[in-house]
């Protein structure tokens, strides 16, 4: 838990919550979608470009030498983040969706042929359908679902139920970005297991939420995404487990993974340099190192404490709109709401109007449209809290659905 | 239906006229938001059966579909539409829409310069200048529509969405 000192402290350090929309001092509650960033991360990224910037893995002189290092830097902070035992296993990408797809096409596609199948949840997001559905077009697999339950619980033993001879991969979220269902991923990944079968886990909502052991978890792969988690855009990593590394084939070729280029042999670089081709993002990475520091800094237990207070408090307020439909009431649930009005407003007029008031919420299918289909709707309103979200902030978030009752109604 | 004339380009029917006045006596956005939701609430939606991949307005995050006629007169093509959204803010938009440009002749729905038109609504620069609530490009649906009938020089009435998929 914040003290109130702290989470004021904490919110001046994120200079956009200062700024007024609409006339209206902002509510930032998209968080889902992406976060804001904390000074230290804004003035890394400028402090890099400033006075360090250069290539990196290339020069030999001063300035690459530094960004080199920095850069690398990172991978051991990620590494240690989420608790891997080496910092090999850890893949720089540009996000969830980047790191799923190299997942699918490194590792999955040169392995799996016709009929093999990969389960997925329906409570996924596009980002870990999508690249299956590539899949399953190419290659000829077999994609089959797992089901929440009414309250919008995974069940792990229902991942059991889908398992077969032909099973090759189970792919699962850990939090759901539109119920915020925080799965059970350690059972999942122990029935999978059992089967011999290796596990993805999708982190890009649970990273920034709770602390992620890999170790403890024992998963195989793991994808978070560092815009979520207060840093840079097109930053993130994608977790390999060791034993699993030599099974990866290059997917994108160019610069910096390789060791030898003749005309004709290609000698490649291992993993991870071998799935970094190109120039990197090396100023989100540097910018992704210091988001980690930050909420290192401030705890993720804290953090964790805090916005179960601000989900309680989220819960018991929504209780006093019986006209609100709060989709999903999972046992265990991240600070993440999806909510409709029935017939009276769309989510787009709901999320139209709360704008007005300076609130940011995110009103669609919210890339998850399996699950829209499961709960019977088209599109959601949802409210994602982060870190410097306050019941204040939940009042005024309220406050504004009760306008919106009254304008629509 | 009448047409009052504004300089060379700008065009507005009596009924956006109307509308215009209206929000003249509404002082906050809520009450200017109110009058909008009052509009899609009570504009008629199309039949579902208008509701196709043909007539939808790419590029509105709401579902929108449009449904366009040009009808003969003696002053040549008149432009009708009728729209329909999910949305009701959306569905308000179109309403305003429909007052905006139904009537006007095909040549006029082209030239017409929708978007100062709407400015004087004083919607606070919010609702007229969004790109997520889709009247930029039910605007530019309107107006390509009505270019490609101008242009392909057609004397026949002609139903939109059976033209531009």
């Amino acid at each position: 838990m914040f003290s109130t000192e702290e989470i004021q402290r904490i919110r001046d350090e994120f200079p956009i919550l200062a700024r007024k929309v609409n006339q209206n001092q902002l509510v930032y509650l998209d968080n889902g979608a992406s976060s804001q960033k904390p000074r230290q991360v804004i003035d890394a990224i400028g402090n890099f470009y400033q006075n360090e910037y250069a290539n990196v893995h290339r020069g030999l002189h001063y300035l690459s030498n530094i960004a080199t290092e920095k850069y690398e830097e990172v991978r051991s902070k990620i590494a240690k983040f989420i608790n891997a035992q080496k910092t090999d296993e850890i893949i720089y990408t540009s996000g969830s969706t980047e790191g799923i797809n190299i997942v699918a096409y490194s590792w999955a596609w040169p392995r799996l042929n016709a009929g093999d199948e990969v389960i997925l949840s329906v409570l996924e997001h596009h980002a870990n359908i999508v690249p299956w559905n590539f899949l399953r077009e190419r290659s000829g697999i077999v994609i089959k679902w797992v089901e929440p339950d009414q309250f919008g619980n995974l069940d792990p033993l229902a991942f059991q139920d889908q398992i077969t001879n032909k099973t090759k991969l189970i792919s699962v979220t850990q939090v759901s970005n539109v119920l915020g269902t925080v799965v059970d991923v350690k059972s999942i990944i122990e029935i999978g297991h059992n089967f011999g079968i290796p596990v993805l886990v999708d982190a890009s909502q649970s990273a920034v939420h709770q602390a992620i052991d890999v170790q403890n978890l024992d998963v195989d792969f793991l994808v978070f995404t560092g815009h979520k988690i207060y840093g840079p855009t097109a930053s993130g990593a994608l977790y390999v487990k060791e034993k699993h590394l030599g099974d990866f084939v290059p997917f994108k070729g160019g610069g910096d993974m390789i060791d030898e280029v003749t005309r004709d042999h290609i000698v490649y670089a291992k993993p991870p340099r071998m799935l970094e081709a190109g120039t990197p993002a090396i100023a989100q990475m540097i910018g992704l190192g210091v988001a980690i520091d930050y909420v290192t800094a401030l705890g993720m237990d804290k953090i964790q404490a805090h916005e179960k207070s601000v989900r309680d408090y989220t819960l018991e307020r929504f209780a006093e709109l019986n006209w609100l439909k709060l989709h999903g009431s999972p046992k265990d649930q991240a600070a993440i709401f999806s909510f409709t009005m029935g017939e009276v407003a769309h989510p787009h007029d709901l999320s139209t109007i709360l704008d007005q008031k300076g609130i940011a919420v995110r009103a669609g299918h919210h890339c998850a449209q399996p699950l829209m289909n499961f709960l019977g709707v088209n599109a959601t309103c949802r409210a994602s809290f982060a870190l410097y979200n306050t019941k204040e902030e939940v009042d005024k978030l309220v406050d504004g659905l009760i306008l919106c009752r009254k304008l629509f109604d | 239906m009448h047409y009052i004339t504004f300089g060379r380009w700008k065009l507005a029917t009596e009924a956006f006229e109307e509308i215009i006045q209206d929000f003249e006596f509404l002082e906050t956005w809520e009450d200017r938001y109110g009058y909008i939701i009052d509009l899609g609430k009570s504009m008629p939606g199309l039949e579902e059966k208008f509701k196709t991949p043909a007539t939808k307005v790419e590029g509105c995050a709401s579902q929108v579909w449009f449904v366009m006629d040009f009808v003969p007169s003696d002053s040549g093509l008149v432009f009708y539409f009728k729209g329909d959204s999910d949305a009701i803010i959306v569905r308000g938009l179109i309403a305003i829409l429909t007052k905006l440009f139904n009537g006007l002749t095909i040549e006029q729905v082209s030239q017409a310069d929708a978007h100062s038109e709407l400015q004087k609504l004083d919607l606070r620069n919010h609702l007229s200048q969004q790109r997520s609530n889709g009247l930029v490009s039910m605007i530019a649906k309107i107006k390509n529509v009505s270019t490609k009938v101008l242009e392909s020089k057609l004397h026949v009435p002609i139903n939109s969405h059976e033209s531009t998929h």
